[in-house]
């Protein structure tokens, strides 16, 4: 088997037993990455001038041995652009590296140079929104990754990354790895460093791990964990081995499937599919019972209030002052700089930024604010004590990560309210703060993933692991590539 | 609650975004339609609910008062799309 | 005399008296080693943008971590302020947009600010007014601005340092009060060391917000916003200037318009900005990367421990345990250091009466102290060495007064003690009556004329005598002594 479709696991091993270098895995995918990335676009400035010396050397000494990871747009490098895939952001070579990439280069990892393609600032579903170009899904390329990490599931997918780091703040990493067939986790809030995120939502941002199998997650996931000086919403709760989790069997897991989550609107296919898999479960020797998360219905609501909110807070920065694109006036303009500021602003970023930026503002402005933001504060209060109850009793939740597998490209794109209701299962995980998986779990007719999700409490990344560990080691899926 | 085209075009003034009048059309009815969506939320009973803006039960991160290394000027005014010496240059602003 | 109102400036005659009312918003830095958000260095003067890193200069992905000591010294304050220190406090964010802003947005307190409700009292006119303080909070500062001919240019090293902005009721009436309420201010915070509070240095800025109203009327007039002072007689200067002004426009049949106006030393004016002023709407919200504070008792307890004894309790004080006079007192408390400096030596006095001492800090050391550019706490003589000047010179009269402040001036330049530069250059007054009066004849012969004025009944002339009589001593003939030969020798 080629080095570039093996797991970073598996290539770990064969590092170890000298098999096989860091440097040839990184040329495996480079040649990878040559053969089919015109058709699949996971990656975005492939002329750009990078750092030859990012490559690694014969051998590294550390947990991940020099193996490359693929870093999404978002997450600041230096010696590489970081442009979140935007033109407002363009040409912009950040001064510092993100707190995970120091991370991973302490753990001997090295960072693959070239960025995975994603909706601008991660505002989107489908990856259709970067200022670049559409990523195609490896297994229908005429159909979307998902989003907004779609470079970093689509490149995992078809084998142009070992593995990749993604950011959530209402699914993008989880519903991207959906539509894949890969393993996308969103970590607790405040599991993983955000330093050197480019923030979208404040509050709800996570960077996680997308790979080709659970054991892979697990191990990326230690690597980039931890309490972070920089971030003071990071928390010094101690990074737990989570290979430990895996291979332990499930017998009395306690697992609760939320009846919100099984109405009108999910895809009958994937209601199956779905069904299968909780079956699958259950033989697995866990318990499983119905549960509700009443509040589930505003999720979407509230998500859109908060997130677009805290967006256009952080993206009030992007003004050409000190960094990215710079549109002048006139040199007659007597408002210089407010001329500046809208023509810049309103080239630079693309439509649904406008539009997440302009309802964000909208809802924090005067005689609004009450109306729109605090109301959804308290909503999201509500949303995480229906979640507070059932781990009450309960070890995790199980749902359908996405209600329809990948939608073909332009199909959603012109009706955003549309898009926005894709991420209806994957939202209120970011809202209550609580890890999340989805890891394959089938595929449609059409030969299209299925996603399974599952949620556990507050820094229980060890319940997630142990259960998707089980169910995948059960199954086929993680072994399925796709035809490129 | 409706937005109409004059709410939306002072928001982007607000928000410092140059609207072209297709663009604004086309927003306005967007922004009318997601808040319709939203709207929903008016259905629950909040009154007695606390709002939730940090998720995580932490407080009083602190940290001690002392020095870090700075950015050299020139690496501060690297991505600079305007410089002068070393201050970032900007349009004249007028007081 | 008529009693004017105190609201109405000095040289007025209008239709009706009129009452000042007037709010001050002063900000100052925190002098804390580290900016607020991040690690780099808050000194001052620095090359541009050579103190910035990406968290102050928010560049994308960066995040605030607030320093502990802006913290502490946030509540030092508001305890000094007799303020209600908030127990559950955040931060919010206010934006507006501004190239001196990296993040355009300022990372502030809106509703739940560190401290609450408390008050200053002044002295104006010696009678005291208490001053309410509506609230002190903390925020980041934002960078300095240049403008050039044909740009404006940014250098963000200021960006972050930690500001307090300390915002009064508005109980001041009179720009004579505003300087008084800015003068302790400033003398009560360099007590607790938390700041220099030099308006010169930017350390210390400060906003008024002034309306008019006739005298006996509730409702409040207009208010308008002053900007741009750079001094305390600035504020006081621009306030009076104002209160004239709007006086002016109404007694004229105009009205005030509700905006702000810049301060300009130069014209002495106060000058309309002219731009259509906006409703600002700041869409405050609260901070998400900086989780709140909750403020222990045992918090406030630990810092109250660390206030020291303040300006006026330390007046007090003095004034009854030193029985110095209120002046006295007051010019001694008006600077720290000072105040521990003298207080060290009228402590160590041992008679009751400190006058001599009081008169001895105040007088001559102030003089030599202004005349080096150095504080009274930077002279360098020992308390020991002080005190016996004094004695010499008050109690045991070996030096006149001129004498003592010639060794006091050498005293600080050699560090010898007094006695010592008495003997080695020989300047004990002379009272011996026989060696005196040989100099008192010889004085008297060569000043005929004013020997005849003082018998013409001059008695200036005696005093021009005893000058004389000085003069050919070197200053160390005993003043009173040679009085008395001379009245004699005249009479």
């Amino acid at each position: 088997m080629e080095l570039h479709s093996q797991s970073g696991h598996q290539l770990l091993d064969l590092i170890k037993n000298k098999k096989t270098t860091a440097k040839e895995v990184w040329e495996s995918l480079e040649s990878r990455v040559r053969a089919i990335d015109t058709k699949v676009n996971a990656y975005v400035r492939k002329d750009e001038k990078r750092e030859p010396s990012l490559k690694p050397d014969s051998q590294q000494e550390g947990k991940l041995m020099g193996l490359a990871v693929t870093i999404k747009d978002n997450i600041c490098t230096t010696g590489m652009n970081t442009e979140c895939c935007s033109k407002i952001l363009k040409n912009f070579s950040p001064p510092y590296d993100a707190t995970v990439i120091n991370k991973l280069k302490t753990n001997a990892a090295s960072i693959f140079n070239l960025k995975a393609n994603m909706d601008e600032f991660a505002f989107g579903s489908s990856t259709e929104n970067s200022a670049f170009m559409a990523t195609r899904n490896p297994w229908d390329l005429d159909s979307v990754p998902g989003g907004s990490s779609g470079g970093s599931a689509a490149a995992v997918a078809a084998d142009e990354a070992i593995w990749a780091l993604g950011s959530d703040t209402g699914g993008s990493i989880r519903q991207p790895a959906a539509f894949c067939g890969v393993v996308g986790l969103k970590p607790t809030y405040g599991r993983v460093s955000r330093y050197g995120l480019i923030a979208f939502a404040s509050s709800l941002d996570q960077i996680g791990p997308l790979t080709k199998d659970v054991e892979d997650s697990a191990i990326l996931l230690e690597a980039i964990a931890g309490h972070d000086q920089y971030d003071s919403t990071s928390v010094d709760i101690a990074v737990p081995d989570y290979k430990k989790s895996l291979g332990s069997g499930i017998k009395s897991v306690k697992i609760g499937i939320p009846k919100e989550y099984f109405i009108e609107g999910l895809d009958p296919e994937i209601k199956k599919i779905v069904g299968e898999a909780i079956d699958q479960i259950k033989k697995l020797g866990a318990q499983v019972q119905e549960v509700s998360l009443a509040h589930t219905e505003y999720a979407v609501a509230v998500y859109y209030i908060i997130a677009t909110a805290e967006a256009s807070s952080n993206l009030a920065r992007f003004d050409g002052v000190q960094y990215g694109l710079r549109v002048e006036a006139g040199k007659d303009s007597s408002a210089g700089m407010i001329e500046m500021y809208k023509k810049t602003r309103g080239s630079g970023f693309g439509q649904e930024a406008k539009r997440r930026i302009l309802l964000g503002t909208f809802v924090l402005s005067h005689g609004y604010y009450d109306a729109y933001y605090l109301k959804a504060l308290k909503v999201r209060t509500l949303i995480k004590q229906d979640f507070d109850h059932v781990f009450k009793e309960l070890d995790c939740i199980i749902t359908p990560t996405s209600p329809s597998a990948a939608f073909k490209i332009g199909e959603k794109v012109e009706d955003p309210l549309k898009m926005y209701l894709s991420d209806i299962y994957t939202i209120s995980a970011n809202l209550a703060g609580i890890p999340a998986i989805s890891l394959p779990c089938g595929f449609t007719k059409k030969g299209m993933p299925v996603g399974l999700q599952i949620l556990a409490k507050p820094f229980d990344e060890e319940t997630i692991f142990k259960v998707a560990h089980a169910y995948e080691q059960a199954t086929p899926w993680h072994k399925r590539k796709p035809e490129l | 609650m409706a937005i109409d085209k004059n709410s939306v075009e002072y928001v982007a003034h607000l928000a410092r975004i140059e609207l072209q009048s297709k663009e604004l059309e086309k927003l306005s009815s967007q922004l009318k339609d997601i808040l319709s969506f939203i709207d929903k939320l008016n259905r629950i009973d909040t009154a007695r609910i606390n709002p939730t803006s940090h998720i995580l039960p932490i407080s009083n991160v602190l940290r001690q008062d002392q020095s870090k290394d700075s950015l050299a000027a020139d690496k501060a005014l690297e991505n600079a799309p305007k410089k002068q010496g070393d201050f970032f240059s900007v349009p004249k602003v007028i007081e | 005399m008529n009693r004017r109102h105190p609201g109405i400036s000095e040289n007025q005659n209008y239709n009706m008296p009129y009452e000042a009312v007037i709010g001050l918003e002063v900000h100052i830095h925190l002098k804390t080693k580290t900016k607020a958000f991040c690690g780099c260095s808050t000194e001052f003067g620095s090359p541009p943008n050579s103190q910035t890193c990406p968290i102050c200069l928010g560049f994308p992905g960066s995040l605030p971590a607030l320093n502990s000591q802006a913290l502490d010294y946030a509540i030092k304050v508001g305890l000094a302020l007799n303020c209600k220190v908030q127990e559950y406090t955040k931060f919010d964010r206010k934006h507006y947009y501004y190239p001196d802003l990296p993040k355009n947005y300022q990372i502030s307190q809106y509703d739940l600010p560190i401290s609450r409700d408390g008050f200053l009292d002044i002295y104006p006119q010696g009678i005291k007014k208490m001053v309410r303080i509506k609230r002190a909070h903390l925020e980041e500062d934002a960078g300095k601005l240049m403008h050039k001919e044909q740009s404006s240019l940014v250098d963000f090293n200021r960006t972050g340092i930690p500001l307090l902005e300390i915002v009064s009721e508005p109980d001041i009436n009179t720009p004579t009060e505003a300087y008084e309420y800015l003068a302790s201010l400033k003398s009560i915070i360099e007590y607790l060391g938390v700041s220099d509070c030099d308006m010169e240095k930017g350390s210390l800025r400060c906003d008024v917000n002034i309306s008019i109203r006739p005298q006996g009327i509730e409702a409040l007039g207009t208010k308008v916003e002053l900007k741009n002072m750079n001094s305390f007689k600035g504020v006081k200067d621009a306030l009076t200037y104002e209160i004239g002004r709007q006086i002016e426009a109404l007694e004229s049949g105009g009205e005030i318009i509700q905006e702000t106006r810049l301060w300009d030393t130069v014209s002495a004016q106060s000058i309309s900005m002219r731009t259509k002023e906006e409703a600002k709407d700041y869409r405050y919200f609260p901070e998400p990367d900086l989780p709140p504070f909750i403020i222990s008792q045992k918090k406030i307890e630990e810092i109250k421990k660390t206030i020291p004894e303040l300006p006026r309790e330390k007046m007090r004080r003095f004034i009854e345990e030193y029985g110095l006079s209120e002046y006295d007192a007051a010019i001694l408390v008006s600077n720290k250091n000072n105040a521990d400096y003298a207080q060290e030596r009228l402590k160590a006095w041992p008679d009751k009466n400190k006058k001599p001492v009081a008169n001895w800090l105040i007088g001559p050391l102030t003089a030599l102290a202004s005349s080096n550019s150095i504080a009274i706490s930077e002279v360098k003589i020992t308390k020991e060495d002080f005190l016996e000047l004094v004695d010499l010179v008050e109690n045991k009269q070996i030096v006149s007064n001129l004498v003592g402040k010639t060794i006091l001036v050498e005293m600080s330049s050699s560090g010898k003690s007094p006695s010592l530069i008495i003997r080695e250059k020989n300047l004990a007054q002379v009272s011996d009556v026989e060696s005196l009066e040989a100099d008192v004849d010889a004085a008297l012969k060569e000043n005929l004329k004013s020997v005849q004025a003082y018998k013409e009944g001059k008695n200036n002339a005696l005093m021009f005598l005893v000058g004389q009589v000085m003069k050919k001593t070197a200053g160390r003939a005993n003043p009173k002594v040679v009085q008395e030969i001379l009245k004699r020798r005249l009479a």
